[in-house]
């Protein structure tokens, strides 16, 4: 990259180097776009700090070895472990950790195969691919079935730990999944958890927070709330929490899309002309039709 | 002898780095890299045998020199290439491609005259190496 911000002194200049990195301006990016997540943010400015003195102490000639920077997400489904893991990649290239910066996500079925001697070829050829940027593995737990001592996810479990170990320049790997079936994983997989050096977990999302990501999905996606029917998806999401199934900002966007199909249906139906605001605009009638406000919570659809 | 063709027919053998470098290019060009082996290197034998599959996908040029590190040591005393094929409409071609390997020794060809009628020459090269069967050809004796 450039030259060392040294000065005759021998002080360097952290400020100069921050700001040189741009870093701040991914930074910012990931707190605009990404709502709540307190715990998940704060630890990913302390990697890229952590990451930017690396940088600073090689230009100087201190050689630390490489940092590892294998990382295990956790989190109940919809909390936006896969985003997070995309703006990881980027934060990583931009800090120069990873030479091109792009996410390859794999499960099961890409590193595991079906008879003897197709699990190595199908994880090398995704190791391969990873090269250069991140490997996320969704719900990484499915690799290792115990109760199937045969199973070739071990196979696959043990060229990833080999590929973590020695080739850390070449690619970072971050492992997802639910938390508690994440620690059972680890547990059982005591290799992983020691290569592992950062584990971030994600937090449900509160109810203000999720309102927040509706309002900035319907942004977005060039619709408006009006005044009655913004309450009333409030009211909707107060109820939904509480039914099962409930997979946080995952069900946001779904409810979203299908008031966007009731929204949509209601005009055709009305017919005749309308303005430009009224293509955009949600009424509290598209959001009240909902399953949901249909009464019983024992109801199990993601209506 | 030691035998030339491709690209950088006219260069010294290139380096490792050098080998990741022009990877690289392929790849900043979208072409699927290839790498081939052959003991059979007579300039009109364009079949040689492709190690592993194509490499499609791949963003960085370490994944490449991975399997050819593996190709050398399977084929340490084959000619090994890499392949870069442009697969754009209207070119579909190969549009790079170099030894990466050679034998420690490569004992060259012969020139074969054949006299047929009114004293005209046909003239045929063959490589010292085929007289053994493949496999076999560049091995030490």
């Amino acid at each position: 990259m450039t030259e060392p911000n040294q000065n005759p002194s021998g002080q360097i200049d952290l400020d100069a180097a921050y700001r040189e990195s741009k870093i701040d301006l991914l930074l910012d990016e990931l707190n605009r776009d990404l709502v709540g997540l307190t715990p998940v943010k704060t630890r990913v400015r302390e990697i890229a700090a952590l990451l930017l003195i690396a940088r600073l102490r090689e230009r100087a000639g201190l050689d630390a070895g490489r940092l590892s920077l294998h990382m295990s997400f956790t989190g109940n489904p919809g909390t936006g472990k896969t985003t997070v893991a995309m703006r990881m990649a980027k934060i990583l290239h931009h800090l120069g950790y990873v030479r091109k910066g792009h996410l390859v996500v794999a499960t099961r079925d890409d590193l595991v195969g079906q008879y003897v001697g197709h699990t190595a070829p199908k994880t090398k050829e995704m190791l391969k691919k990873a090269m250069g940027g991140v490997l996320f593995i969704d719900e990484a737990y499915y690799l290792y079935r115990p109760e199937n001592e045969r199973d070739y996810g071990q196979e696959a479990i043990e060229m990833l730990l080999q590929a973590m170990e020695n080739q850390r320049d070449d690619f970072v790997v971050i492992l997802a999944g639910y938390r508690d079936r994440m620690d059972t994983f680890f547990q059982a997989n005591p290799g992983f958890h020691s290569r592992v050096a950062h584990h971030l977990d994600f937090p449900d999302y509160s109810l203000d927070e999720l309102m927040q990501i509706a309002d900035l999905m319907v942004d977005l996606q060039h619709y408006t709330f009006d005044d009655h029917s913004r309450p009333a998806f409030l009211e909707y999401l107060e109820r939904r929490v509480l039914q099962p199934h409930f997979a946080n900002a995952r069900s946001v966007r779904n409810a979203l899309d299908r008031i966007k199909l009731r929204q949509a249906n209601r005009l055709v139906r009305q017919g005749g002309s309308i303005s430009l605001a009224e293509l955009t605009r949600i009424d509290d009638a598209d959001v009240r039709a909902s399953r949901v406000f249909a009464g019983s919570s024992d109801q199990t659809s993601d209506g | 002898m030691r035998i030339t063709q491709g690209t950088f027919s006219y260069l010294p053998d290139l380096t490792d780095v050098e080998i990741k470098a022009q990877i690289q290019y392929c790849l900043d060009h979208e072409w699927p890299i290839s790498i081939e082996y052959t003991d059979d290197p007579h300039p009109r034998n364009v079949y040689w045998d492709m190690f592993g599959l194509p490499m499609f996908d791949i963003k960085d040029p370490a994944a490449i020199m991975q399997t050819l590190a593996e190709c050398k040591a399977t084929f340490p005393n084959h000619y090994i290439r890499v392949n870069g094929f442009d697969r754009s409409h209207g070119r579909a071609t190969t549009a790079l491609q170099f030894i990466v390997n050679r034998p420690a020794y490569e004992p060259g060809f012969y020139v074969d005259r054949q006299e047929v009628s009114d004293r005209q020459i046909r003239y045929t090269i063959r490589s010292y190496a085929v007289d053994r069967p493949v496999g076999h050809r560049y091995e030490e004796k």
